[in-house]
């Protein structure tokens, strides 16, 4: 187990070492200059200049890049004047985490159960209904989804808000555009798991002991249906960030999402940069965490 | 009162219903099972065996199983009748099972203790301690050291041999009255087949289990069985205690089954015998015997009608048309060539 | 019973007649036939594959059966409905919609096929040599993409389409970047199975060479789950491309895909709806249409339903 945790932190760290690095010498590699076309004093310019070391080296850059992003500092945007990288992620952060965690719940809470539901009706109605919405719901980008919900809810029926985040009102499309994707993909696995688990010859054990079938369902199918879907949390969790870009702008929530797209349109180097990072660095924890549970659930996975 | 007959099943038809139409897996077996007796169930891959165990249990999944016809009394019940609530009593307390395969037969995301002790927990009012202590007793009893670590370990810690040990202790830890094993040792090295049925064999005779062992194999049967059916086809074509069998049999396909067994005391030039062809299509059953496509001394007879049971002695019953008195007396004698 | 029955009976020998039974046994069919009976069963699965050939043929000739052109504009047709001079209505710049809309088709579902070819071809050569091989090449590549596995590709993507420019070339190169990895693992997966196989060990007793066993013996017998496993990874990469296109770093107008033109109809989406549904409308169902077209093949290709009762 403990040499099994050592190799997945060493990986993270490399992947988030890689990211940086490939995702710095890409940014640089971006044509056009991003100081052209604005009213920028050469005063102004200069100090810019200077703070990045833009006058030095490329691998002298590269290096104070990194004593820089030790200290946590990710730099100065050089678009929204005079406002640290920093400040944007906290500013905008909160409101992604919020979207992106409740949006991952429903989208988890829902799978799980539309899939066992799926599993548990084999071959009936309310099979064929859940395959249905899982099927539509894979097919569908999220985009589309979120403008159609928008669409409907928000200015033909005129339930819901169509833009904004300032309470739960405000959070019911945004979650169900962006969770959506998710929440079928793990109906999908869920509903196979189910049925796979079913068939296992350690089901007709648990029967032949005279166990409730309550019992068998939450102690031994559930269980072992669940541990592949814990294995695809990490990736979702990935769907459902990049997934923020787009749901973001078509609800107007200032979240990181909404930044990151303007940040690519404007060629804002250093927040790219710092967004890119920050991604990064959560996707590589959440990764981690999704095997350090997917040890503690599958007990065969400590052999390593 | 004591039940002489522990397990009575008369006339069971089971069938699976699939895309392609009914499969008929059991099509009408009757046999008795008494108080500690050993009986065998001998058959190949598909020939219903199998099924028929789990028709005991109610585990086939229903859908697409279901039960056409008969009866299966268990202690003077008939469990064809009795509802999940009554079954899930009798599952385990009474009857205990133990299937092929010890590999995926336990819960590997579970530990082995809490796998054998939670049928104790569910329904006998078992304390979590008096359980463990019970389960430490079945462990020690299957031959399984340090018992006390292992009661914490997971499933993939064991090997085969101790993975079905494991198996073993679930399935008598009510000191059920019947153990139903389904190819106990057919996935296990032969050493460790050989440790297991001298478990399962000194296990019975301590706790006067019956047992009904499930087996393509008439090497295991001789090891513990009494008494032995054969199934072909879904049906029952020979039935008879083990000498019957080894020695007497009637039957052309316990014939093939008997050829087919490797024996130290044969000669090297001597072919192991097999049985050519496969398994008669179980979802239109020939008319006549199934075994017939494939029997050399079958008869136009065979193909027409079912061939009844012909009792040889009292035990001794065989279903095939050379016992009837009209069959030409050649085709009967080229029979005891096997031993 | 009666003496009469009885006496009916012929005990007339007959003995094995094994090849009758073997007869009425189901018709020995080849891989590729059998797969083909079984996904012809599936209707939901063919459903699929019909709307794709259909999207397909209209891809191609859609926009010859009109007299417009896709970048033609017409100030005094602008934002017009769908009527019968334009069957899918004018965009802000009066551009038959009919037109723009197969033509980006064309781009969508050429991307999405040529960068999944692309993708399969390099999963295939390094998956099967890594797996084949195994030893220090294997261990190297699959440290590599332990590492790549965690950067969130979609970012990667977006990097570089912003370095390479909008464009189709770039498009194709952004989605391989971030596509070759799953069908390396892939691959990888399903050679190191195969290669256990008894078959793979005859063969090298037999003397094959390295080379003849890779691609006589281990890629002919994965092909099945590899074309599922591509079905499956066109729609995902018509999504990623709608996806940069939709935020405006994917096509270069005015050439359109799918993900523009939903872009486009989406800024006055609530004015003219429209323009917004129809491109969002083909894209979904050309989605859902290769992923039933998925399912049905997985379940008619792959090796562990074969034969079994469904």
């Amino acid at each position: 187990m403990f040499k099994y945790l050592m190799k997945r932190f060493v990986i993270s760290i490399l992947t988030l070492f890689v990211l940086i690095t490939v995702v710095w010498i890409l940014v640089r590699l971006v044509p056009g200059d991003p100081f052209i076309g604005e009213k920028v004093t050469p005063q102004i310019k200069l100090n810019m200049i200077r703070y990045y070391g833009f006058d030095q080296p490329l691998y002298r850059q590269y290096l104070i890049y990194l004593r820089n992003l030790l200290k946590g500092d990710l730099g100065y945007s050089l678009k929204y004047r005079n406002v640290t990288v920093n400040k944007i992620l906290a500013d905008s952060f909160p409101y992604s985490a919020s979207l992106g965690i409740r949006s991952l719940l429903f989208a988890l809470v829902g799978g799980i159960l539309l899939g066992t539901t799926a599993a548990f009706n084999r071959g009936r109605f309310l099979d064929y209904f859940c395959i249905i919405i899982a099927i539509i719901g894979v097919s569908v980008p999220d985009f589309i989804l979120g403008y159609l919900l928008q669409f409907v809810f928000g200015i033909r029926l005129k339930w819901l808000p169509v833009a904004q985040w300032q309470g739960i009102k405000y959070t019911i499309l945004p979650v169900i555009g962006l969770g959506t994707y998710t929440l079928a993909m793990i109906s999908r696995l869920m509903r196979t798991n189910m049925l796979e688990v079913l068939q296992q010859d350690y089901i007709k054990t648990a029967k032949s002991k005279g166990l409730s079938t309550l019992k068998i369902i939450l102690k031994h199918q559930l269980r072992n249906a669940i541990i592949p879907v814990i294995t695809v949390l990490g990736p979702t969790t990935a769907a459902i960030l990049t997934g923020t870009f787009v749901i973001e702008s078509i609800f107007s929530i200032p979240g990181m999402g909404k930044y990151y797209v303007t940040a690519v349109q404007n060629l804002d180097y250093s927040l790219i940069l710092g967004m890119t990072i920050f991604y990064g660095f959560f996707l590589v924890v959440a990764n981690a965490i999704v095997d350090l549970l997917y040890g503690i659930i599958d007990p065969r996975i400590r052999i390593y | 009162m004591i039940v002489e007959r522990l397990l009575e099943i008369n006339d069971l038809h089971f069938s699976f219903l699939t895309y392609g139409g009914e499969v008929k897996a059991v099509r009408g077996i009757s046999f008795q099972v008494k108080q500690g007796e050993k009986v065998a169930l001998v058959g190949e891959s598909g020939s219903g065996k199998s099924v028929t165990a789990q028709c005991i249990l109610k585990l086939n999944p229903e859908p697409p199983g279901f039960l056409k016809k008969g009866s299966i009394l268990f202690d003077g019940q008939n469990i064809t009748e009795m509802n999940e609530k009554g079954m899930r009593k009798i599952r385990g307390h009474d009857i205990g099972m133990i299937f092929q395969d010890p590999l995926t037969s336990l819960n590997p995301t579970m530990k082995v203790g809490e796998q054998i002790t939670e049928g104790l927990l569910s329904h006998h009012g078992f304390s979590r301690k008096n359980a463990r202590k019970r389960a430490y007793e079945m462990l020690k009893m299957v031959g399984i050291a340090d018992y006390e670590k292992r009661f914490k370990q997971y499933p993939y810690q064991f090997s085969g041999g101790m993975k079905q040990r494991v198996m073993i202790a679930i399935a008598l830890i009510h000191s059920p009255r019947l153990l139903i094993a389904d190819e106990p040792t057919t996935s296990l090295d032969v050493t460790i087949e050989a440790q297991i049925l001298d478990l399962m064999d000194n296990l019975q005779q301590n706790l006067k289990t019956a047992i009904i062992l499930i087996t393509h194999d008439l090497g295991v049967v001789a090891r513990l069985c009494e008494r032995v059916l054969v199934i072909y086809g879904g049906k029952i074509v020979e039935a008879g205690d083990i000498d019957n069998i080894y020695y007497q049999a009637k039957h052309p396909y316990t014939w093939g089954l008997l050829k087919s067994i490797p024996r130290l005391d044969h000669q090297k030039s001597k072919k192991l015998g097999s049985i050519e062809g496969t398994p008669p299509d179980l979802f239109e059953p020939p008319a006549g015997c199934p075994f017939a496509a494939r029997c050399q001394y079958a008869m136009r007879v065979c193909y027409q009608e079912e061939p009844a049971f012909f009792p040889i002695t009292a035990g001794h019953q065989v279903a095939c048309w050379l016992l009837h008195p009209d069959a030409p007396e050649s085709a009967k004698s080229t029979n005891l060539g096997v031993f | 019973m009666s003496r009469e029955v009885i006496s009916e009976r012929s005990f007339e020998h007959i003995g094995i007649t094994l090849e009758k039974t073997q007869e009425i046994r189901r018709p020995n069919l080849t891989y590729w036939q059998d797969a083909w009976r079984r996904l012809k069963q599936n209707r939901v699965a063919l459903l699929g594959l019909i709307i794709i050939i259909i999207y397909i043929l209209l891809a191609i000739f859609g926009p010859l059966i009109v007299s417009y052109q896709y970048q033609d504009i017409n100030p005094a047709r602008m934002n017009q409905f769908i009527s019968k001079e334009h069957w899918f209505g004018t965009d802000r710049l009066g551009r038959d919609l009919w037109v723009r809309n197969w033509m980006g088709a064309r781009i969508s579902l050429s991307i999405g096929f040529i960068a999944t070819i692309i993708n399969a071809f390099i999963g295939a050569v390094l998956g099967s040599i890594s797996g084949y091989y195994g030893g220090k090449l294997d261990l190297i590549l699959m440290r590599i993409i332990d590492v790549l596995y965690g950067i969130p590709y979609i970012i990667v993507a977006i990097l570089v389409m912003v370095v390479l420019g909008a464009g189709i070339k770039s498009l194709i190169i952004a989605l391989v970047i971030i596509g070759w990895i799953g069908s390396t693992r892939f691959a990888r997966g399903q050679v190191l199975q195969l290669k256990e196989q008894d078959f793979v060990a005859s063969a090298k007793v037999l003397g094959s060479s390295d080379f003849k066993i890779i691609f006589k013996h281990i890629l002919p017998n994965m092909i099945g789950l590899l074309v599922t496993n591509l079905t499956m990874a066109v729609p995902r990469l018509i999504f990623a491309e709608a996806f940069l296109s939709y935020i405006g770093i994917g096509i270069k107008p005015p050439e359109c895909s799918w993900g523009s033109l939903a872009k486009a109809g989406a800024e006055v989406f609530r004015v003219y709806p429209y323009q917004m549904f129809i491109p969002a409308f083909f894209v979904s169902t050309t989605m859902l249409a290769l992923n039933l077209l998925g399912d049905g093949l997985r379940d008619a290709l792959d090796p562990k339903f074969r034969g079994l009762l469904k």
